[in-house]
């Protein structure tokens, strides 16, 4: 429902609007827009001797760009076979936390008042250890289990790191979920089952796309879960990123392969989106 | 045979006993309504009869077989919400096709009956709109028709009218008067407004902490109040202490203190000695200037103490000379003149010796 403005007010709106979120989209482009910027056009330069680039003018004054890197990153496939491996692992870990997370989530949302704040507070209570050292703990877990430097023990990891990341937005849209809905399902002849199908979980898909992102799309770009506890064969493309500009010195390919990533992100951000849109034009069409 | 019975039934809630050994019955087709004050246990009664709560003791019935243990998902009733809990993420058609659905009816049944289900409620054009794109009136129609649409033994409507604006709550009383007896489902209502249960109902059970004070027929339950709770809860009345001196064949002979002795009609269970009072609608007592009491049968003089100027009618708030201050509405009915008395002015109040109704403490 939209309120009446009194007349004139909507141009100081407009201008609160503007000073509130200059600081933030300022931060965006020095932080972000600039930095990718200068990333695109490091993958199209030459590696520097000693790590680093070369000068972007040749000694003759000529620009020193080339296609050299991307013709090396798109003639070995074993690039895209890192990209579609940690794919599959944000998937998988994604998946994991999902079904871990849910049951999780509903839980607190449906326990007296009075004690959410409490659960809430023990799923976060794990970021008062520094990562590092959760990691290593798990070191200490895995070890002596004979499963550490495996896929296996790179999932266990990604699973526990990330799970707050995705019951944190499932409480929050559970939470809010009005009790009589399902009253109503049940009224109108749903048992158990059918009204978490049909009522619960289609309202709960907003949180489930939130926590689905917080948790896919940092997990495709970790890197030191794998390097901790995974083994040679489990490096991801966040290790091989890592390695472009630590190991090996070549910031072009480095960059290029981070440019891939964050290509392959927004593609699955955005088709997500078509698709969500795609299904609400479906069911406002259907006969 | 009655379609719905409750025997005995009680509830409680912790200290609070919400429902307290309440028996009646309802019988097919009959529009059935509640009536109360908030807590009095109605919403118990309807919660218990959908199966969201058990009750302590006694028995509910429909079509004599015991809905004891009978979940509310298996029940042959349907409920129409307070805040029509619409499911905000499915359509007008996808709403109304739900219990159909719960019911596994065929695909080409359910597009039917959800088709001829919005006609009823006049939505034709509406089936692909989401509920938050509806007004209040709109989500009204859509969720009685989900509770129509499958054909349930039993409506129940806990205060639908409740959200709706004054005008709007009219017309819905209206067209749902116009809808049960179209669809001949029965319905068991349950509101707090006393002027749309005796508007919309066959039958109203008055209830007051957990027990049914009257059960009849509206215009019952408004003209013979049983006793002080159902007369002051019902419409606006004017309660005169009185004492009982005299019972006849079919008189009462009272007297007020103050007023002295008048008549009344009789009502059972009224002996010699008795104290009570004397429950006198305010649009059955009657007006007149001092000097022309003649025609008023019983009357006593008193002053216009306030008035309170509704356009169609006036209410008098009169003082009797015993103290006691009686409400009389009059019509305005005389053109040109917006009232016939003022504040301060003397006056004789009457009513026909059969208006008044004796109610034993």
């Amino acid at each position: 429902m939209t309120r009446r403005r009194a007349p004139g007010t909507p141009r100081s709106e407009r201008v609160v609007k503007w000073v509130v979120s200059l600081p933030p989209a300022l931060f965006l482009v020095v932080f972000f827009l600039v930095p990718s910027l200068i990333m695109v056009l490091a993958s199209f330069r030459l590696p520097g001797e000693f790590g680093g680039l070369m000068p972007l003018r040749a000694a003759d004054g000529s620009l020193d760009l080339s296609l050299d890197t991307y013709r090396f990153l798109f003639g070995d496939w074993i690039y895209g076979e890192i990209l579609l491996k940690s794919l599959l692992v944000a998937g998988l870990t994604t998946a994991l936390c999902l079904l871990l997370a849910y049951p999780l989530a509903l839980l607190i949302a449906l326990s007296p008042r009075r004690h959410r704040d409490f659960m809430v507070l023990l799923v976060v209570l794990p970021f008062a250890a520094n990562f590092l050292i959760r990691i290593y703990a798990w070191i200490l877990l895995l070890g002596p289990a004979n499963v550490l430097y495996s896929p296996f023990a790179v999932i266990i990891g990604m699973v526990y790191v990330h799970l707050p990341f995705m019951i944190l937005p499932l409480y929050t849209n559970l939470e809010k979920h009005d009790a009589t809905l399902l009253e109503a399902a049940q009224d109108l002849g749903a048992p158990r089952w059918t009204r978490f199908w049909r009522v619960t979980w289609p309202l709960s898909l907003s949180g489930v796309w939130s926590g689905t992102a917080l948790v896919f799309i940092p997990v495709l770009g970790m890197f030191a879960i794998p390097e901790l506890l995974g083994g040679t064969g489990d490096i991801l493309i966040g290790n091989l990123i890592k390695e472009q500009f630590l190991d090996n010195r070549d910031w072009p390919l480095g960059s290029s392969l981070s440019l891939m990533l964050t290509v392959m992100v927004l593609l699955l951000a955005g088709s997500a989106v078509l698709a969500g849109r795609r299904r609400r034009t479906l069911a406002k069409g259907a006969k | 045979m009655a379609l719905l019975e409750f025997r005995n039934v009680s509830k409680r809630f912790g200290k609070l006993l919400a429902v307290d050994n309440v028996s009646f019955s309802v019988d097919s087709g009959e529009f059935f309504t509640f009536l109360g004050p908030s807590g009095c246990g109605k919403t118990t009664l309807l919660r218990m009869l959908a199966g969201f709560d058990a009750p302590d003791a006694g028995d509910i019935l429909l079509d004599d077989r015991s809905l004891a243990g009978v979940p509310p998902e298996k029940r042959p009733l349907h409920t129409v919400f307070q805040n029509y809990a619409l499911f905000p993420h499915l359509t007008v058609e996808g709403n109304i096709s739900f219990p159909l659905e719960m019911a596994g009816r065929p695909k080409a049944e359910i597009r039917t009956r959800v088709a001829e289900t919005l006609a009823l409620v006049h939505l034709e054009e509406k089936g692909h709109a989401f509920p938050h794109e509806l007004s209040g009136g709109q989500k009204q129609r859509v969720a009685l028709a989900r509770g129509l649409v499958n054909r349930p033994r039993l409506l129940l409507l806990d205060e639908p009218l409740g959200a709706l604006d004054a005008k709007l709550r009219e017309e819905m009383q209206i067209e749902l008067i116009a809808l049960q007896r179209n669809v001949g489902v029965t319905f068991i209502f349950v509101t707090h407004a006393q002027q749309e249960a005796l508007a919309l109902s066959h039958r109203i059970a008055v209830m007051n902490r957990g027990r049914i004070m009257q059960l009849d027929e509206p215009d019952k339950i408004y003209g013979f109040p049983l006793n002080r709770f159902v007369a002051d809860f019902i419409g606006k009345i004017n309660l005169l202490d009185v004492d009982v001196l005299a019972v006849d064949a079919d008189v009462l002979t009272l007297s007020a203190q103050g007023l002295g002795t008048l008549t009344t009609p009789r009502v059972d269970g009224a002996n010699v000695g008795d104290h009570g009072c004397l429950a006198l609608r305010p649009e059955q007592l009657r007006l007149a200037a001092d000097h022309e009491a003649g025609d008023l049968g019983i009357h006593f003089p008193g002053k216009v103490h306030d008035l309170l100027y509704e356009g169609d009618v006036t209410i008098y708030r009169v003082a009797l000379e015993n103290g006691a201050t009686l409400e009389a509405m009059i019509a305005n009915s005389a053109p040109g003149r917006p009232r016939f008395f003022e504040v301060g002015d003397s006056v004789v109040l009457g009513w026909r010796p059969d208006a008044g109704r004796y109610l034993h403490d």
